[in-house]
């Protein structure tokens, strides 16, 4: 098994601390993870993404060019990303801001509205959080067990209470995650 | 049983020193590798092992720290990035001209001048070729993955005080950046005062009435006594050269081309073998582990099955002019590679394989 994922964002929404939940998880699966960010100046508002590869064999290269899976949070990653997917892979996205939708045929769509469902919840830091959950509904490449333990593993100790409020966003993605387009 | 954890690249460099028993730490941030110094101050190895962490008001106090404590014998090191490591270049010199053993790491980012903070290899000829003044050379490592981050810290150190010369670990954004799976070594004790008079009689531990002063310097004003001491030099170098050549060879066998990569390059080319060996290029790699001492010998040894050799680093064609000189031009070598920050992918690596050599 080996699964090549960008997760691209907005700064400020979690999107290198999704990854390293998710790496995390792999090494708690005693998978190879490779977690890479794009790191620049941008800050908060500015755009962020991480590869994270997940492998049952020794790990290549930690930059990629195509993916098994884009996570898109924003229009910006959207116009970067799409093009990126390997035909027959996966896309998934929040709705919140985008303007022009995917249009891929030769991949599949998902879309996981996570703002407004944290919104909902009244947890918006639990955004990226729920739109793991709808990844891992879709592709579930690591079992949650080893998500809690992930999640034990890189949040710092003050900050575990938060977890159950975590699982219970992860479980909600699965929930509200919808096919938009398949593969025929 | 060593502890697994999943670590930056220069989180692993910080705790790597910590459980080496590392004396010192001196530096100054800078990105792409401030993390080290962060790592090695939240860990507070000062309350643990004794070691120092210590925040210097530049790079040119930092490698300046780094020559005193050296010159006790002390385990000490230093890390930044490209701009902070120029700043650094006299001290190097000073540091291989008084025979000083030490380690300085370079997380490497886009340059020139202040550059950017994204990665780069385009400090191989400083590293490499000098940088500072005079006929002096840095044993360099260049890791690729954050395991080799981490056990490139105390095998530094022991090439270091096996040669006394200082020894540079060549990393880069990616390296540094990254977060993989990495093994840590069970704590090291720093050594006793006993022990390094004992093995390194030359450190400046304090006289005592039955020995001769020892003096650490690098200033000869007569040219006969300088000249015997750079012949001294070069013998060390040499010996290096014949006992340190570290490399990693990826399916090499049936190789019909060679790419030659170090640190990230070569985690990315072997991606663009998978990929070209799915098209049926016969392609294979030699990662150099040290940049210096360089692999000539195997490299020539390459050049007589080949039909070419591409070089890829993230710079403008730095180590491809070793590769020539190493296979004497008997085979076409050809460089690629982004630079000035840009990262090569593994697709255009192959795209480069293809124009470059198996088209031309």
């Amino acid at each position: 098994m080996k699964e090549e994922i960008i997760i691209a964002g907005f700064g400020g929404q979690g999107v290198l601390s999704m990854g390293k939940i998710l790496a995390y998880s792999g090494v708690m699966q005693d998978m190879e993870v490779s977690w890479m960010p794009a790191y620049g100046p941008e800050m908060r508002g500015g755009t962020a993404n991480v590869t994270v590869i997940l492998s049952d064999e020794r790990i290549s290269s930690p930059i990629l060019h195509e993916y098994d899976t884009a996570i898109i949070l924003n229009q910006q990653s959207m116009d970067k990303f799409e093009k990126d997917v390997k035909p027959g892979g996966t896309l998934i996205y929040d709705g919140n801001g985008i303007t022009r939708h995917p249009e891929r045929t030769d991949i599949n769509i998902y879309r996981v509205d996570a703002t407004a469902e944290a919104a909902r919840m009244h947890a918006v830091k639990t955004f990226n959080m729920i739109v793991l959950g709808g990844y891992l509904q879709v592709k579930p490449v690591v079992e949650m067990e080893n998500v809690v333990a992930g999640l034990k593993k890189s949040l710092p100790e003050r900050h575990h209470h938060l977890i159950p409020m975590n699982e219970k966003a992860i479980t909600r993605g699965g929930e509200v995650i919808k096919e938009v387009s398949m593969v025929k | 049983m060593r502890e697994l954890k999943l670590m930056k690249g220069n989180e692993a460099i910080a705790e790597a020193a910590i459980r080496a028993g590392v004396d010192g730490y001196f530096g100054y941030p800078i990105t792409p590798q401030s993390e080290v110094m962060e790592t090695l101050m939240a860990e507070k190895p000062w309350e643990t092992t004794g070691m120092v962490v210590l925040q210097a008001e530049s790079e040119t106090a930092s490698i300046n720290m780094v020559y005193g404590g050296a010159g006790c014998g002390k385990r000490v090191m230093t890390s930044s990035s490209s701009p902070g490591v120029s700043l650094m270049q006299e001290g190097l010199t000073y540091l291989a001209g008084a025979e000083l053993p030490c380690v300085v790491v370079n997380v490497v980012r886009g340059g020139p001048g202040l550059g950017t903070i994204q990665p780069a290899q385009s400090d191989y000829f400083q590293t490499v070729k000098g940088g500072g003044h005079g006929d002096y050379k840095l044993i360099t490592l260049a890791p690729a993955s954050v395991q080799e981050m981490a056990d490139f810290v105390e095998l530094s150190f022991d090439l270091a005080f096996k040669y006394r010369n200082p020894v540079m670990i060549l990393s880069d954004g990616v390296i540094g950046q990254m977060m993989e799976k990495v093994e840590l070594n069970e704590q090291k004790p720093r050594w006793t005062e006993d022990y390094i008079n004992e093995n390194y009689p030359w450190a400046t531990t304090g006289k005592k009435a039955n020995r001769a002063k020892n003096i650490i310097t690098s200033v000869q004003l007569e040219a006969s006594v300088q000249e015997e001491f750079n012949h001294k030099l070069q013998a060390k170098y040499r010996s290096v050269e014949e006992n340190e050549v570290r490399f990693e060879e990826v399916m090499c066998d049936d190789a019909e081309y060679l790419i030659v990569a170090y640190g990230s390059s070569a985690r990315i080319c072997q991606k663009s073998i998978e990929i070209a060996r799915a098209k049926g290029i016969k392609v294979g790699m030699l990662r150099p582990i040290t940049l210096y001492p360089f692999p000539t010998e195997q490299l020539m040894k390459r050049a007589k099955q080949v039909k070419g050799m591409l070089s890829v680093e993230m710079s403008a064609g730095q180590m491809v002019e070793d590769v020539k000189l190493a296979v004497e031009c008997s085979v076409p070598v050809e460089h690629f590679g982004r630079f000035g920050g840009s990262v090569h992918s593994p697709g255009e690596v192959v795209e480069a394989l293809e124009q470059k050599l198996i088209g031309g």
